[in-house]
């Protein structure tokens, strides 16, 4: 089948290719033809009228909890993939606090089976030790061998010193990443960030300090085992202050920060909603502005969701009940773009590097280029586009959003990936 | 005069017009308890719930006697023998005791934001009866009450509230009504017991119980909760009750008859000695009574709001 995407720029900062204007022809899944394109080319063509928005290579999110196998009522891998593709995505990593976790080369198999035929590249991150229990090393070559991309106990972080340096030490062999939720697990438990509004709102508080412990911990042991360290959803000041310095001294630490991190501060909490409920939990000013500034820096590397489903009866629990996370996939690529791009703090080149080019540096994954031969592996974006957050119409099998009817500029208007297109809310053959 | 909202969930928001007009009301309500019959028809026809998800003693059933008084029709609603045990929702459990309409709910629960929860799934006046470590409403205007009663106004008292605070819901009550109302207040008590951020509510904060005798007119003695927590926040009891305990000795040592209010239930000898606690000028037994009277207030001016 023969698809014309017509009057398009095509963006692409990893291959320096800026084009305004252009037509891109796709023929079975790849790039025919970019520029301007002949009578005979555009003959039985579908052809889409994009009138001047981008296409840029697919965006990627490196933190997406999928919640199969275990508890499937909240997400399965199909919803979760067909909820990246509504956001925006073609690719995405996906936890492995599953039930079972992914510490065996079984699941894996399973997850990928399940989105083997989904537009939506699915990459499960393998748990670092057996049951996220922080005991045994899991088994991490056969679980690279079955496809994970990194390692991870995401919810928590790896439980001692001491099995965080031999998964280092191991995950090292097959240069692939740690990826460390970072709390200090005798400070956890808390409901939401330690500031006076904790006191005021009288919730038990997590003070920042015990990420910033752990981003210590990671950013040393990094240090002494010349691995890499990758530490998700950042949210405190000294945080992102630890990983500037680390990434100055040439340590492998790489970072991302979550679109709500950089959206809310804990003001939020003051309506007792259980979803602004999250764990790093929602911080406060400073903590935003030094985000922000880290990722202008360039200090934190890219942008990802955190995507976390959970049931209507579990969120609408009491505060302290509630279970922590929001789902993010939806809303992730309208928030960023309406509180980076359109506020300035990163260009669009800057913007595709967050979403898409380093997210996939970091787990050693190709990154898509738009030129005649390749594959296609791309998302249409109109950075202009105003809409407001309707949480009826997302494809994810959860509704657990701050988010809804916020007026947001900028979104994804369509995917097309592994010969699939996902536009106008469905999914066809290309 | 009237409230100006028709919930009581804390004392953050209530303005010194309202608080003064609770105490006020109070009086009268006060006077009714000293007589041979102590119940007025007021609140006849009025349905209340007493919805208690936490254990408690005496401020359920000063709520059930202010309710009785006032001749409403009360419900007591605790956690166990009810769905709860089964697994129901808090949502679920108060949708269905709503469907037997009813009028208010009285609500304790050791989750904050539960009461202003309810306000959002129920459309009875919702009054707080203690939710977590957030406020304690009704304990703050009967502290208020017994202070003024004993002497004569709020406004210019230098007032300390000592203990643990940090666990406290009794506390923060405290400090927004006697500040709305013009005193002083401060706190006293281990450091790791004081919230990181509390001054900048624009308390003073002090760590030394003799400094807290001297400077202050009132001290408001808040339970060492020892089955909660709050046993891994100091040392040891020994310890606590040597360096912020308050005994005869130390009273005299600091040559000051102070007026001493405890929330109970006391824990003789670790915040407070037994002679304290039953000394005469002291008036934590008037405490429990003002209570009832303070309780009766805020039903009548709510429940006859609308």
């Amino acid at each position: 089948m023969k698809l014309v995407l017509k009057n398009v720029n095509v963006l692409n900062p990893n291959q320096n290719v800026n084009e305004k204007n252009v037509n891109v022809l796709i023929e079975d899944g790849r790039f025919k033809n970019i520029g301007k394109l002949t009578d005979a080319e555009m003959k039985d063509a579908k052809v889409l009228e994009l009138d001047g928005k981008y296409i840029v290579p697919g965006f990627f999110d490196m933190h997406v909890h999928l919640r199969e196998p275990g508890r499937e009522d909240e997400e399965t891998v199909v919803t979760g993939c067909n909820s990246a593709a509504n956001g925006g995505f073609t690719g995405i990593a996906c936890m492995p606090n599953t039930d079972p976790a992914i510490d065996s080369a079984e699941v894996v198999t399973l997850i990928k089976k399940q989105s083997a035929n989904h537009l939506v590249d699915v990459y499960p991150v393998g748990a670092a030790t057996v049951g996220r229990k922080g005991e045994v090393l899991s088994p991490m070559a056969e679980l690279k061998d079955a496809g994970v991309v990194g390692f991870s106990d995401d919810g928590i972080a790896i439980k001692t010193a001491s099995i965080l340096k031999r998964s280092l030490e191991y995950a090292k062999m097959f240069d692939l990443p740690i990826i460390e939720h970072c709390e200090d697990e005798s400070l956890a438990g808390g409901a939401m960030n330690e500031s006076i509004n904790s006191t005021l709102l009288g919730l038990p508080p997590i003070p920042s300090v015990a990420e910033d412990l752990i981003v210590m911990r990671d950013i040393l042991m990094a240090e002494y085992i010349d691995a890499k360290v990758h530490i998700a959803h950042i949210s405190s000041r000294k945080s992102v202050e630890m990983v500037r310095d680390a990434k100055k001294k040439g340590i492998k630490v790489t970072a991302e920060v979550a679109p709500h991190h950089f959206t809310l501060t804990d003001d939020a909490v003051k309506t007792y909603d259980p979803n602004v409920k999250m764990n790093p939990p929602l911080r406060t000013k400073a903590d935003v502005d030094e985000i922000i500034k880290g990722l202008k820096d360039g200090t934190i590397d890219c942008i990802a969701s955190d995507h976390a489903p959970h049931s209507l009866e579990e969120k609408e629990m009491e505060f302290e009940y509630a279970p922590n996370g929001i789902i993010g996939l939806e809303t992730q690529i309208g928030l960023a773009f309406t509180e980076l791009y359109h506020k300035k703090v990163l260009n669009l080149e800057q913007m595709i590097e967050k979403l898409s080019i380093n997210p996939r540096k970091i787990l050693n994954l190709p990154i898509p280029e738009i030129k005649q031969g390749e594959v296609v592996n791309l998302t249409i974006l109109d950075v202009d586009s105003v809409w407001t957050v309707d949480k009826t119409k997302f494809k994810s099998k959860s509704s657990n959003t701050p988010f809804d009817k916020r007026l947001l500029t900028g979104k994804s208007i369509g995917v097309i990936n592994k010969g699939q297109m996902f536009f106008d809310g469905k999914f066809t053959k290309i | 005069m009237s409230l100006s909202s028709r919930h009581l969930l804390g004392l953050k928001e209530v303005p010194k017009e309202d608080i003064q007009l609770i105490l006020d009301t109070a009086t009268t309500f006060r006077e009714v308890l000293e007589r041979p019959i102590k119940k007025v028809p007021t609140l006849q026809g009025k349905t209340i719930v007493n919805l208690f998800y936490e254990s408690s003693t005496r401020t359920r059933i000063s709520f059930e006697l202010a309710e009785k008084r006032l001749s409403a029709d009360s419900i007591n609603f605790a956690v166990s023998g009810s769905s709860v045990s089964k697994g129901e929702t808090l949502k679920d459990t108060v949708k269905n005791i709503e469907a037997m309409k009813v009028d208010m709910i009285v609500v304790r629960h050791a989750c904050a934001g539960v009461p202003l929860m309810l306000t959002k799934i129920s459309n009875s006046n919702v009054i707080n009866a203690g939710d977590g470590i957030h406020e304690h409403p009704t304990q703050g205007l009967l502290d208020m009450y017994s202070i003024r009663e004993k002497l004569g106004k709020l406004e210019g008292l230098k007032v300390c509230i000592v203990g643990d605070v940090a666990h406290s819901r009794v506390a923060l009550s405290n400090i927004y009504g006697l500040k709305t109302m013009g005193a002083k207040v401060s706190v006293c008590g281990p450091s790791t017991m004081i919230p990181k951020y509390l001054d900048e509510l624009g308390v003073d904060v002090i760590h030394n119980i003799d400094e807290a005798i001297q400077e202050n007119d009132v001290l408001n003695v808040l339970r060492i909760q020892l089955e909660r927590k709050a046993r891994e926040y100091f040392p040891s009891i020994r310890e606590y009750s040597q360096y912020f305990g308050i005994d005869r000795e130390r009273l005299e040592k600091n040559g000051k008859d102070i007026v001493i209010l405890h929330p109970g239930p006391i824990n003789r000898g670790v915040e407070i000695s037994s002679e304290i606690a039953d000394g005469s000028s002291q008036i934590i037994l008037q405490q429990v009574t003002n209570g009832v009277a303070v309780r009766m207030a805020v039903l009548y001016l709510l429940g006859t709001l609308n």
